[in-house]
């Protein structure tokens, strides 16, 4: 639980930063809290041993995934890609809790049905394409989404993460390219949170900032404080409004932390104590409480009343998801193709199992 | 002697090779003081140092783009894949650069890529692949597949001592769950190009490679003991150049073979292997070569999934029986 400072009484409203208002400063408090709370309730399954594979944690990261996706307009056909610490921006997008667990726990009801893995699923209709793991990929592919936004002339804009080690990829130049070239209608979101797995940004790269590669591709480039959600949500959005006013890619820095190991398995031992703590002090979520309790722009009772929401939905989507059963064995073969082709050789089990 | 496992036993020959020859190298993402995602180079920056245990960047194009530079100034560079899936992202410099240096250019390019492959983890489509296929197409590339401890220790040394780009497909599954006594001192060292056999029979013949030698000697036993048929288990250990002798040897000694491997069917090493029997030893068979391989799917997440498209010890018995009947 999150230490609040008293509740603050009928201290005057004062003015709330990047046009946002109450219920949207409450809304971006409910998807932070349902990111920190839904990892944590994998954890515990995943400590059972009902997740089946491994867990990604987005530990005070919350600020730069919520605050990033929530300045996209869904009603307008916005589209984002994750990457695997990007769950709080797919929370955003609409994407259920219950379907991130059945995700994990590879469930047949899950949006891939079991064929894949934890965050990596898409929805067409809710704005989000699911990622691979090959990291880099999915800035060409949202270059093809918004290359099509803009052929079409719709006013749509696409969002794509990378991670600070995902950037030296080959895939990511290029599709960073392309995209700054046809000045498509793209926000490419690079995450700056101090490594790579068990590498540090100083042996990823030579340059001490992410936002200084936005020079090479001639696009523009903004840094913000990633553990500060107005702060996020207000560099995003202004880049939005430019994509969508046709002035191209916009490649922002968010410089936040992992304060997790790369995965649930690793113990971060490479991770210098201080380092962690002076992170576990800029903790996003506890930010944001005291920011809105000292404003005077959400009082502790609606906190509060945010908390009790986000776990009442969490022990129902828990509940549904570990009771569903794991996917049928021979659905495996389904959709491969939209037509099944005809094999030469059949498989084995064709012939032994009739 | 001592017993070690499939993954102790390659970390050893990398030690021991980097020991004995100044000019090999390591690099690749967290292989430095982070060890290697699996811990195969753990204890490596410690004793040899950040120059020859390399932290790179995300970038696997440049790993083996660059080792394939210093591999032509005379260097012997091992570069880690963290995962073999995302060897598809050096595919380009593996396939026209690498694997074409010596033909058109007469450079010599001694690398290693090596890195975990394979199934049975609930890895999903990205972290479970076995690429070999993708390169067994591309002449100048050595590919071997170790499935003992002894051979993922002689296979690496024999790979960093060829004097050809080798590429090294460790198994994960193995890595902890093979053991095998190995002798502390000596030169142990296994030839590329040659098979091993690993269950002499005379009934049937089990033609295979990497994780799928165990499940092959696992249905050997069932098929002893419940048909009374004896298999032999021939375990190919190099894929490129395939040891034609020994395929010959065992067809011609049982006259019913099958291959197994883990890789999906369609265009499969088992393709190759059939064709190369049908080719030279047709007059031999008593019954068509029949293969057991991976559904041909992307490799779900799902244990259900996993498990129905992976093929497993009773794939093996069944196609066995059918052979045997036919
Ligand atoms: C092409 C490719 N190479 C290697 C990997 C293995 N890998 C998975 S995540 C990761 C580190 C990613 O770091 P970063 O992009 O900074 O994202 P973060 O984990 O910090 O969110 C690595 C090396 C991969 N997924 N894809
Ligand atoms: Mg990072």
């Amino acid at each position: 639980m999150t230490a609040r400072p008293a509740a603050a009484g009928r201290k005057a409203v004062a003015g709330i930063p990047a046009g946002l208002g109450r219920a949207q400063l409450l809304e971006l408090y409910y998807f932070m809290r349902l990111t920190r709370s839904l990892e944590e309730r994998l954890a515990n399954l995943y400590r059972q041993g009902k997740v089946i594979g491994g867990l990604f944690r987005s530990l005070g990261q919350e600020a730069d995934s919520v605050g990033s996706a929530f300045a996209l307009d869904r009603s307008a056909g916005d589209m984002l890609s994750p990457l695997i610490r990007n769950l709080g921006s797919l929370l955003v997008m609409g994407a259920l809790p219950v379907d991130v667990l059945r995700q994990y726990m590879a469930k047949a009801t899950s949006p891939t049905r079991g064929r894949e893995l934890n965050v990596h699923f898409g929805d067409l209709e809710r704005g989000f394409i699911g990622q691979i793991s090959h990291l880099g990929d999915m800035l060409p592919v949202m270059a093809g989404i918004t290359l099509t936004f803009q052929l079409r002339g719709e006013r749509r804009v696409g969002l794509v993460y990378v991670g600070d080690g995902a950037m030296s990829t080959g895939a990511f130049h290029e599709g960073m390219n392309l995209a700054a070239v046809r000045r498509l209608p793209l926000v490419v979101v690079a995450e700056n949170n101090g490594y790579s797995y068990s590498t540090t940004l100083e042996r990823q790269t030579a340059v001490p900032q992410l936002v200084l590669k936005a020079r090479a591709y001639g696009v523009r480039g903004e840094r913000a404080d990633g553990n500060d959600v107005l702060a996020v949500y207000d560099v995003t959005r202004r880049a939005v409004d430019r994509a969508r006013a046709g002035e191209g890619v916009t490649l922002i820095e968010l410089v936040t932390y992992r304060r997790k190991g790369h995965a649930e398995h690793d113990d971060q031992h490479y991770v210098p104590k201080d380092e962690l703590a002076r992170w576990e002090r800029n903790d996003p979520i506890d930010r944001f409480v005291r920011q809105l309790t000292d404003s005077g722009w959400a009082d502790a009772g609606e906190l509060e009343a945010a908390d009790a929401r986000v776990a009442g939905e969490l022990d129902a989507a828990v509940q549904a998801a570990q009771g569903e059963p794991l996917p049928e064995p021979a659905s495996a073969l389904e959709g491969v193709y939209v037509e099944p082709p005809r094999q030469a050789a059949p498989w084995q089990r064709e012939v032994t199992r009739g | 002697m001592a017993e070690v496992t499939y993954l102790e036993a390659l970390r050893q020959g990398l030690r021991e090779e980097m020991r004995r020859d100044e000019r090999v190298f390591i690099l690749g993402e967290d292989v430095g003081r982070y060890g290697g995602a699996f811990k195969v180079t753990e204890g490596f920056f410690e004793e040899f140092g950040e120059a020859r245990v390399i932290d790179t960047p995300i970038s696997e194009a440049a790993i083996v783009g660059a080792a394939a530079g210093a591999a032509h100034l005379g260097m012997r560079p091992v570069a880690e894949m963290q995962f073999i899936d995302f060897i598809s992202c050096a595919y380009d410099m593996l396939t026209n650069y690498v694997a074409t240096a010596r033909y058109r250019a007469n450079l010599a390019c001694p690398l290693v890529v090596r890195g975990p492959c394979g199934g049975y983890v609930r890895g999903g489509p990205f972290h479970s692949q076995n690429p070999e296929a993708a390169f067994l197409h591309t002449p100048g590339l050595k590919i071997v597949c170790p499935a003992t401890a002894r051979d993922a220790k002689g296979l690496i040394k024999a790979a960093i001592r060829d004097d050809d780009p080798v590429l090294y497909f460790e198994h994960k599954y193995l890595y902890r769950r093979i053991k095998e006594q190995l002798p502390e001192d000596g030169d142990l060292v296994t030839p590329i190009g040659r098979a091993r056999l690993a269950l002499e029979g005379t009934d049937l013949s089990i033609i295979t490679y990497s994780a799928m030698v165990w499940k092959a000697l696992e249905a050997a036993q069932v098929l002893e003991k419940e048909d009374g048929l004896h298999a032999e288990v021939l375990d190919l250990r190099t894929l490129l150049p395939m040891d034609d002798a020994a395929i010959l040897e065992t067809v011609k000694k049982t006259n019913r073979v099958m291959i197994v491997h883990e890789d999906t069917r369609t265009g499969g090493v088992a393709g190759e292997i059939a064709a190369r029997i049908n080719e030279s030893a047709f007059e031999w068979l008593d019954a068509p070569v029949l293969r057991v391989t991976a559904a041909d799917t992307p490799l779900p997440y799902a244990p259900t999934l996993e498990d129905f498209v992976l093929p497993q010890t009773a794939d093996i018995v069944s196609v066995a029986r059918k052979l045997a009947a036919y």
